[in-house]
């Protein structure tokens, strides 16, 4: 008997289709796991099911959701909560100075008649606490936790937290379906292990668990069956122990990769490193690297891919010096000062930030200045003197910035068109741009084609061969699409766990990148084929 | 059509169809023009700099200087010491704002540090820093050792006056400044032309490689962190500027109305000079010369021409209310635009 039957699922953000004729069931009392890169719809097909007023305010969904074969339709999380269904978010949502009865029973608070409610109503009767704390054991116990349920969450460990949020869902007598939106993200190793025996505990006693996680050995380890998927469609449902680890890994990434490489005639890659890279790490949070040594070749492009949460950003962040790092960089046989920007981009490095409109953009500027502001600051250029002041020289902003937009097809009305007005894949040229400007012999690029239409993503990656191919420009691309890196780059490096678990030729086989993602050696291959 | 409006504002709209209005009945009721405009056009010229204090501060990104006051003092505290040494008119004016330059850099590089440890609390902070110090200052007024007759107390000796005249001073040295009338309008060429000379200079300082690194550090700092450029500096920049522009605007402005105004005076200075800037078309993270022009003449001319036009129809003290529901209001009205956009 299917508990929970989401069928037909498609929604669409501004015509951007994020979901697309998506099904997922759940039986009763299974622990069912959902995985997927980032963007590949989880948290939408979440909040969909959860009723969040974001779909709504969207334009609602397309399909039909069966909970034990009768319709329902989720129009708020309350709904969705009377039917049984409960949620952990990724964020806890604890009120850190109420204790953890208060925190579990919150707005479901038992009570008991006073003075006061006898004359007002009932919303003015005393809380009963010992019947409370009393639940709230009850459901602790459930998950074999022994936290003293009088304790403030404020100061609890992290771990603890994690538990009282399921705490406060197990309390609810309805509860059937659990979600737990990558519970384990935050928890050490010895408490992810307790909290996976407890959310076996759980489906024992008959409650689903929707189990959303990106550590694929937990998902392996715990659930009884998963659904994959990519880019919004669903790839595959399948039972647990009919697939291995590193299959589940390549159908997240791997998609058909229709290898419409160029040949390598002009590319002169030399022997000798540009960068060096010895026991780096960067403290970037959620991107955390643990200590990498690589070694980048003069003239190559270099991918480094690996799944979300394993440190593959972090690199290009920390080399800039955006987020704490530690350990060696060598560039061009000299050490380069850490956390200091502006000595990394006077080495000959530009960065093309993941977060393009965060870090990437000025997006009130005009196109032009955007363009020249990186080359401006450091380099002096497109200023005249006037006196003892430098002022812009708006005509060289202007000769270069049209320049540029031809040679980049940045489609816009004028190079003082706003940069917030221009298309993602416009907005990613004008990045583009500007890191040429600095004429940099290293160029570092994080995932440049992330919410850039098909068309848009080619020009761009494109634009990046042509860059080493003409200006035997150095290139470091970071990419969640495999795919995309596989399609330009020369060697792909996975990351695992902030290291290197592998460096990859382009052309090595879907089975090889997946087992590097989920940090297995390539020995092993043989035995997770057979 | 429709861009047209999108581009002048609502707000801006409302209060040029009720400066229209009120120059109507102006005529209508014979109230002199000529006088009218001659007051406008000093009143504009005496707060325009006050205003222009805004521009460095909103550009790195501090926000709206609510703690004008700072300055302001600052300036006080320079034509005072000028008062004392019996400078008068041009040299006067000069030493005035030569004493009152180091303290303004000093006092907005302290007040500098202290927003960096507060960011995203500027404004508010502001206020309260501005409160603190006129309160202080109310103290060290009455113990200063100034000596001058013209500046302390008649009995008693000691302590400063709470308002000082500056006819034997500094009065009016840049209003009548190659000033001259037409059809009755007079014409403070001196007060207009120091104002283009400081909006030029910080004009220029936008220009600049210094001035953009600021206002890119105003406008997005992650931007500016991975450009090498230190955003804490260029806040403390900006401070600075903006303390040192309110130090000469207070003292053009003093000249002009003829006296200094000393002790709890500068508590509100900052609400007019914020409401003027917003009228203009500012916002709180953009903010240009123009909109400094523009919102200053609107905001001294609505004053100018409702005060006689209300004494005329309404009994007692109506002139100073519309200030206040104008200026309070058009600040509430910018504070509750989300993200700051132009009011």
């Amino acid at each position: 008997m299917n508990l929970l039957q989401m069928k037909q699922i498609t929604k669409t953000y501004n015509a951007n289709k994020v979901l697309d004729q998506v099904s997922l069931s759940i039986k009763e009392g299974e622990i069912h796991g959902l995985v997927g890169e980032n963007g590949a719809g989880k948290s939408t097909l979440m909040n969909i099911l959860f009723g969040m007023p974001v779909i709504h305010s969207t334009g609602g969904f397309e399909g039909e959701i069966l909970i034990n074969g009768e319709p329902f339709t989720p129009h708020s999380p309350k709904a969705a909560m009377d039917m049984g269904i409960g949620m952990v978010h990724q964020e806890f949502m604890l009120i850190p100075g109420f204790t953890v009865t208060e925190n579990v029973k919150l707005n479901r608070e038992k009570t008991k008649p006073s003075f006061l409610s006898r004359i007002f109503g009932r919303r003015l009767e005393q809380l009963d606490k010992r019947t409370m704390a009393e639940d709230t054991k009850i459901a602790l116990d459930k998950l074999n936790m022994t936290i003293d349920e009088y304790a403030r969450v404020a100061g609890l460990p992290v771990g603890h937290m994690q538990f009282i949020e399921i705490a406060r869902e197990v309390d609810k007598d309805t509860l059937k379906l659990l979600i737990l939106d990558e519970p384990t993200a935050v928890l050490t190793e010895s408490e992810s292990t307790q909290f996976l025996a407890v959310a076996r505990r759980l489906a024992d006693m008959g409650i689903s668990i929707l189990f959303i996680s990106h550590r694929l050995d937990e998902i392996k380890q715990i659930t009884d069956s998963i659904t994959i998927l990519r880019d919004g469609e669903l790839v595959k449902t399948v039972d647990t122990n009919q697939i291995e680890i590193v299959d589940i890994a390549r159908l997240m990434v791997g998609r058909e990769i229709k290898i419409a490489r160029e040949d390598h005639k002009d590319q002169k890659v030399a022997a000798e490193p540009i960068l060096e890279l010895k026991g780096f790490k960067v403290n970037m949070p959620g991107e955390k690297v643990r200590g990498i040594d690589l070694q980048v070749r003069k003239g190559e492009i270099l991918g480094i891919g690996g799944l979300a949460g394993h440190g593959k950003l972090g690199i290009a962040n920390g080399i800039m010096g955006l987020y704490e790092a530690s350990g060696t960089i060598i560039k061009d046989n000299n050490e380069l000062p850490l956390n200091n920007p502006r000595k990394a981009l006077a080495a000959s490095i530009a960065f093309l930030s993941e977060d393009r409109r965060g870090v990437g953009l000025l997006l009130d500027d005009s196109i032009g200045f955007n363009i020249v502001f990186s080359s401006l600051e450091l380099q002096d250029k497109f200023t005249t003197h006037v006196g003892p002041i430098r002022l812009i020289d708006n005509d060289a902003v202007k000769e270069h910035a049209e320049k540029m937009i031809e040679a980049l097809d940045i489609r816009c009305t004028s190079y003082r068109q706003k940069v917030r007005y221009l298309s993602g894949g416009n907005q990613q040229k004008v990045c583009v741009a500007r890191a040429l400007t600095l004429e940099p012999d290293l160029l570092l690029v994080s995932e440049p084609t992330r919410g850039i239409d098909i068309g848009a993503k080619k020009l761009v990656l494109d634009t990046l061969v042509n860059l080493n191919r003409e200006f035997n420009m150095t290139i470091i691309i970071t990419s969640s699409e495999l795919g995309e890196l596989r399609q330009i780059a020369d060697r792909i490096a996975i990351i695992y766990n902030g290291q290197v678990s592998g460096i990859l030729p382009y052309d090595a086989s879907d089975e090889e990148f997946g087992l590097l993602m989920t940090g297995k050696k390539l020995g092993e291959l043989n035995k997770a084929v057979n | 059509m429709k861009n047209i409006m999108a581009k002048i504002g609502l707000a801006r709209l409302i209060i040029v169809l009720f400066l229209l209005f009120l120059l109507v009945m102006a005529v209508i009721l014979e109230v002199p023009l000529p006088a009218l405009f001659s007051n406008i056009l000093v009143r504009f010229g005496m707060n325009a700099i006050l205003v222009l204090a805004m521009v460095p501060a909103v550009q790195s990104g501090i926000g709206l200087n609510f703690n004008l006051p700072l300055g302001i003092i600052c300036g006080l505290l320079g034509a005072l010491v000028s008062i004392e040494f019996n400078f008068t008119g041009f040299t006067g004016l000069l030493v005035a704002m030569l004493v009152s330059l180091p303290l303004a850099i000093v006092s907005g590089y302290g007040y500098g540090h202290m927003l960096n440890r507060i960011k995203g609390q500027e404004m508010t902070v502001g206020t309260y820093v501005g409160f603190s110090i006129v309160s202080l200052m109310s103290i060290f007024w009455q113990i200063l050792p100034f000596t001058s007759t013209a500046l302390i107390w008649a009995y008693g000796g000691s302590g400063l006056r709470v308002t000082i005249s500056l006819d034997a001073y500094l009065s009016h040295v840049l209003n009548d400044f190659l000033a001259f009338e037409i059809a009755g309008t007079v014409i403070p060429t001196g007060l207009l032309l120091f104002f283009a000379f400081t909006a030029t200079l910080v004009w220029l300082f936008g220009k600049s490689k210094r001035g953009l690194a600021m206002q890119v550090a105003g406008s997005n700092e992650k931007f500016a962190l991975a450009n090498g450029i230190n955003v804490d500096k260029e806040r403390i920049m900006g401070t600075i500027l903006s303390t040192v522009l309110a130090a000469v605007g207070i003292i053009v402005y003093s000249q002009a109305f003829g006296f200094l105004q000393l002790y709890t005076a500068p508590l509100y200075a900052a609400i007019p000079a914020v409401a003027a800037i917003l009228i203009g078309g500012a916002s709180l993270q953009r903010a240009k010369i123009i909109h400094v022009v523009i919102g200053t003449m609107l905001f001294q001319s609505l004053l100018v021409v409702a005060l006689p036009i209300i004494n005329i129809m309404a009994e007692g003290n109506l002139a100073e209310v519309v200030r206040a529901i104008v200026s309070n209001g058009i600040i509430l009205y910018a504070l509750t635009r989300t993200g700051g956009e132009a009011v």
